[in-house]
């Protein structure tokens, strides 16, 4: 019959190449969440180059430098400090005076030119994150940086989107911790149980009415 | 027969932007990277390089700062401060121990005896804190040193703020009590730890 404009095999192929793009769609998508979600966009657990090599393993790990030496307003402001080259210099005028690996910092405390570093943590310029607030009510280092201590060059520990940032101001009793210990890298919060640390949130005045996860809590 | 792959292709044809929009999405990044100025960014405009400005020579922040007064110079009629400017309270000294075990520690050592981990690491001989002169000058003196500094000691004044260095000047004379203090003034308690240790 001449009539009969499909083959035989004309619904197979309708089926098979509806299923094949669902199948591709839903495979690109996938990449591109795994993408997102990766390293190679996040930059997690990704070194730069910087200046300097510098090991925070080195300075808080085996020399057991407070990490407030160097980041000295990160419990009075929003940014954490980074340390001028004077900072630097304030050992290595003493110590390790002729290492090659230094010699930026010399020519920036000679010359007065800054040591440009790589920005690590980078958040975009619509959020405002504070160091002083989260340090002034029991959120250490860690639990955003991770164990920096550990590292010998610094790389992100966290990808810093938003659905992490929310997961702490949703529940702020699982990242708490006493006051003395943020600085401590090596505590963990949930050595504590439960009850201490919602009793930690109300001691410090954490807000549990949904108020830190407003908006404006962290856009303007 | 021959219908059907043309069928298929054109099929495809009519949906094969969707995926693309996915790579549309967050392709803008003016939002994240404003034009503005963050901490510690590089500036093209200043001709340092700098997108933070020093102050201006001799501003003073606003408000009732007293430039002269012996808690922002450890100074009394241009003399050293002999007695805090401000009351000494455990709070204090707590605060004391933060700021000294974070910012002297690393040189002059948790006990003050100039073993820190810096001094031992760099061979560097690093005054004590417990000899007779320093036990006796007066304690605007401390004061003094965080915030200009001395011989290889850089100063300090960029990292600890005035109310900061009474409060480590306060617990070093703590420190130097804790290594002179008279066992005999001790309650029995304490001398029981002391001998027990």
């Amino acid at each position: 019959m001449s009539s009969q404009i499909f083959p035989r095999n004309a619904n197979a192929l309708v089926w098979v190449s509806i299923i094949g793009l669902v199948l591709l769609i839903g495979s690109i998508v996938a990449a591109l969440i795994g993408l997102y979600l990766s390293p190679w966009y996040t930059d997690v657990g990704v070194a730069k180059e910087q200046p300097v090599p510098f090991s925070h393993k080195h300075h808080v790990d085996q020399l057991k430098i407070d990490c407030r030496y160097c980041h000295a307003t990160v419990e009075r402001a929003a940014h954490a400090g980074f340390p001028s080259t004077d900072t630097c210099m304030s050992c290595h005028s003493q110590i390790w005076t002729n290492s090659p690996l230094l010699q930026p910092v010399r020519d920036s405390y000679r010359t007065g030119e800054s040591v440009v570093w790589r920005r690590i943590y980078d958040l975009p310029d619509f959020v405002y994150f504070n160091h002083s607030i989260h340090v002034a009510k029991g959120i250490g280092c860690a639990s955003c940086h991770g164990r920096i201590d550990q590292q010998n060059l610094t790389a992100k520990a966290q990808p810093l989107y938003m659905g992490w940032c929310l997961g702490c101001h949703r529940a702020p009793e699982e990242n708490v911790r006493p006051k003395d210990e943020v600085f401590n890298m090596a505590y963990d919060p949930q050595s504590l149980p439960l009850a201490a640390r919602v009793a930690l949130v109300k001691e410090y005045q954490i807000s549990t009415d949904g108020r830190l996860t407003n908006c404006y809590i962290c856009h303007r | 027969m021959p219908g059907t792959p043309k069928l298929n292709a054109s099929r495809l044809a009519r949906v094969a932007w969707l995926p693309l929009c996915l790579l549309l999405v967050a392709c803008h990044v003016d939002m994240y990277d404003q034009p503005k100025y963050a901490p510690n960014q590089p500036s093209a405009f200043f001709e340092d390089g700098r997108a933070m400005r020093p102050p201006v020579e001799n501003s003073v922040p606003i408000g009732s700062f007293q430039p002269d007064s012996a808690l922002n110079t450890g100074k009394l009629n241009g003399e050293l401060a002999t007695e805090l400017p401000m009351e000494l309270t455990a709070a204090l000294l707590e605060r004391g121990q933060t700021r000294y075990n974070a910012y002297c520690a690393p040189c002059h050592g948790l006990g003050g005896d100039g073993n820190g981990v810096i001094a031992y690491r760099g061979g560097i001989q690093v005054p004590g804190l417990h000899n007779e002169r320093l036990r006796t000058v007066a304690i605007g003196y401390y004061f003094d040193v965080i915030t200009n500094g001395i011989n290889r000691m850089y100063s300090y004044a960029n990292r600890i703020p005035p109310e900061d260095r009474w409060a480590v000047a306060a617990y070093v004379r703590a420190l130097q009590l804790s290594q002179y203090a008279d066992a005999n003034e001790l309650t029995a308690e304490e001398r029981q730890q002391l001998e027990g240790r």
